[in-house]
């Protein structure tokens, strides 16, 4: 009994991982040390997770609406999603046509969730996405890469990028595209870490966060590009629906997160 | 208790007191009287409000209506957070974030007592939240935290304005340093009671220092550079948001016998403005933008994130250029403007040019150039002819404004080279004019003269080339004189 569990759970694992090839990219675990993090035990582990190569597009989201009609922006509860919520439909099932192939955005968090959830996936972790977007073309890590870290923080200055295609872009280490320099992405846990709108009080519980503020050197520009994502975060709640957010879906990777998810 | 002990002097002690207490009076009153300070003291946080309007909020360089004699109110405003490329320097933009449109951001003018209510819009195209950080406000971040708005959000918080001064504002989200290199800051002015004493024209000037990855001037779409902002190598310092801000057609306009206000911001993010204005000397100077008047000053310092308010009369018609006196940054790097001022002429004040002339400097050793031992001419040897065309372009170059074009000289003042005794009786005297200069009176072709004549900075050659030509002139006796006979001259 208990060898059958075993190898259903083996070959689930197989057919799951097969399935996730075309749309998610497997990224292997490992510790890193999140913007907020100082002293010594600032590294944070990140397990292994599937993560979409691309972030959702309108056209995804279009099916998803469809089948659920309680996310269809007339139908949709106000405590989930404010008045921009997919204000630019032409109704309740049609995305604009010229938008298809763009990031969805405009999308509330509970939408977004929803959205996942359907899926079998799950929003990623603040973790979780910091861990794969620090990926260049060639390392899991770049961070110390200035060139790499320059070219992040001018995609982040670019306006109207929230128009571009999606896969066009490079594909990062682990096979992941347009992490930066589309759009702003959703993550489970956005508001974990509150990044104050008095950015400079170093006083209370944040003050990792700006410790962390406090010691950026020349060569920590990636902080900056990190800064400006937090910042981004820390301002929203779960309702806004804005024109420069996106989002994209992680599901557990592992064998004992495979089961419970069974 | 031991009351009596502690104070055994009682006697001596009022008097004392009292005397001191009156010096006291006497010098809280002189200040008050030189500084022009009244308001200080006061708390205005229980000023009542009486009524409520729509606050006007302009763009640089324009200033909203004084606040006059009017009570404290309520006022709303508004203001809209944008990020869109503008203009830097001709063929340069940058992408800026702005408060209101426009670098620097909205004016704002309130008086002491206000009670403000302020909505804050971040245009939904926007990457970025942004917040708003005003100095004259008393209270958390200045309105940071309470103002931290998302792209496509909007914000409404109120405070009271209890200090009167001009006040600097600005972005105050992280990466901070960032959000105001890209143009986040501008003014708020909170006049006191009765309002500031009427003038006749306002400007609102903002310095800022900005960073791209181009060097200035470099054309095309320029990005923000933080490597830069961090080492604090600005490649624009400018007013108004750029280069042309303040000149050309956005030149500042006013008319001779006007008086002027200045209100001077400096956004940073980094550098401390010496801000001055060529041709005028501020009659006051509000330091810090707070109470304390300084009188007849020529340049300010304002601090990154400091104002200034800066009053002077333009007496005469002129251009009056605003710059920021660390002047590499005025003439390579932005920081100039022009207030041009038009109207009647004052020649009580400033009368131009009266006369030009002629500056020779006494004594024939001042002009000489230390000597550079180490270059080695090569030696040039030249037939007569090629001395006299040689030393015809010298001559045009070097002797011709004073000794005219045909050697005839100025009566009077220079002596003729044409057919001139002095001159045909000794060509070495003639080279030693010219290495060393001549004084004193001299008899030429039967005329006193008494002038100087400078050494001449020329080389052998050149001094061999122009005697030639002069001899060869004008019927002088042809002498040729050659680079070895000058150099036998020099080195007597």
């Amino acid at each position: 009994m208990r060898k059958l569990i075993l190898l259903m759970a083996g070959f689930f694992l197989i057919s799951n991982a097969s399935a996730q090839n075309n749309q998610m990219a497997l990224i292997e675990g490992g510790n890193y040390t999140p913007l907020y993090g100082v002293g010594e035990q600032s590294e944070t582990a990140v397990g292994d997770f599937y993560l979409d190569k691309l972030p959702v597009t309108y056209a995804d989201f279009q099916e998803f609406v469809r089948n659920h009609s309680k996310w269809q922006k007339s139908n949709v509860t106000k405590l989930f999603a404010d008045s921009r919520y997919l204000s630019n439909w032409e109704n309740d099932l049609k995305a604009p046509a010229n938008l298809m192939d763009k990031p969805v955005t405009m999308v509330s968090w509970f939408a977004a969730k929803a959205y996942c959830e359907c899926q079998g996936k799950r929003l990623p972790t603040v973790d979780e996405w910091e861990y794969a977007a620090m990926a260049s073309t060639s390392k899991r890590d770049s961070r110390s890469d200035s060139l790499y870290n320059v070219s992040i923080l001018r995609s982040y200055e670019q306006p109207k990028t929230y128009m571009k295609t999606v896969g066009n872009s490079e594909a990062n280490y682990w096979g992941v595209q347009d992490m930066h320099g589309m759009v702003w992405e959703w993550t489970q846990d956005f508001n974990s870490i509150i990044l104050t709108g008095e950015s400079r009080n170093n006083g209370n519980t944040d003050a990792g966060l700006f410790c962390a503020a406090g010691a950026i050197g020349a060569k920590d520009m990636m902080n900056y590009a990190a800064f400006m994502r937090f910042a981004m975060r820390s301002s929203l709640k779960a309702n806004f629906s804005l024109t420069t957010l996106g989002f994209r879906c992680a599901k557990d990777a592992g064998p004992q997160n495979q089961l419970t998810f069974k | 208790m031991n009351y009596k002990n502690i104070c055994p002097n009682k006697g001596y002690f009022y008097p004392l007191l009292f005397i001191l207490a009156l010096a006291f009076t006497a010098c809280t009153q002189s200040q008050s009287r030189n500084t022009g300070a009244k308001s200080y003291t006061k708390d205005y946080s229980k000023t009542k409000v009486f009524g409520e309007m729509v606050a006007e909020l302009t763009a640089p360089p324009h200033v909203p209506p004084p606040v006059g004699n009017r009570p404290a109110m309520k006022l709303y405003m508004e203001m809209e957070i944008t990020e869109e490329e503008m203009e830097m320097a001709d063929g340069v933009s940058y992408l800026f974030w702005t408060f209101g449109g426009t670098v620097p951001g909205s004016f704002i003018r309130a008086r002491v007592g206000d009670e403000v209510e302020f909505k804050i819009k971040n245009h939904p195209d926007n990457k970025l939240p942004h917040n708003i950080d005003l100095h004259a406000v008393t209270g958390q971040g200045g309105g940071a935290e309470a103002s931290f708005v998302a792209p496509g959000h909007e914000k409404t918080f109120s405070f009271k304005l209890i200090n009167p001064g001009l006040y600097v504002y600005h972005c105050a989200t992280a990466p901070v340093g960032m959000h105001i290199a890209n143009g986040m800051y501008g003014l708020i002015l909170v006049e006191p009671e009765g309002g500031l004493p009427p003038v006749d024209k306002e400007f609102y000037v903002m310095q800022g220092d900005f960073y791209t990855e181009g060097r200035f001037g470099e054309p095309g779409l320029q990005p923000f550079d933080m490597q830069k902002a961090y080492d604090e190598r600005p490649d624009y310092v400018v007013f108004n948001g750029s280069v042309n801000g303040l000149s050309g057609e956005n030149a500042l306009q006013a008319k001779a016998g006007e008086t002027i206000r200045i209100f001077f911001g400096n956004g940073g993010p980094n550098l401390a403005s010496s801000f001055h204005v060529i041709g005028e000397i501020f009659d006051k100077v509000y330091v810090d933008g707070g109470d304390q008047i300084n009188s007849n000053v020529g340049t300010t310092l304002v601090p990154a994130g400091g104002a200034a308010i800066l009053e002077f009369k333009a007496d005469v018609p002129s251009n009056l250029v605003l710059v920021d006196h660390s002047i590499f940054r005025a003439f390579n790097k932005g920081a100039l403007g022009i207030l041009s001022v038009t109207g009647e002429e004052n020649e009580k004040i400033f009368a131009g040019e009266i006369m030009e002339g002629i500056y020779l400097p006494e004594g024939s050793t001042i002009q000489k150039m230390p000597k550079d031992g180490n270059v080695v001419s090569p030696p040039v040897t030249m037939t007569k002819s090629e001395l006299i065309d040689t030393g015809k372009k010298i001559y045009m170059q070097a002797c011709f404004a004073c000794h005219q074009a045909n050697g005839e000289g100025v009566a009077n003042a220079f002596p003729p080279l044409a057919n001139a005794d002095y001159l045909n009786a000794d060509v070495n005297r003639s080279i030693d004019v010219l290495l060393h200069g001549l004084s004193g009176e001299i008899t030429v072709n039967g005329k006193k003269y008494n002038s100087i004549m400078p050494s001449q900075q020329l080389k052998d050659e050149e001094v061999a080339a122009v005697l030639t030509y002069v001899y060869n002139s004008w019927g002088n006796n042809g002498s040729e004189v050659t680079p070895e006979m000058v150099n036998k001259r020099r080195k007597k």
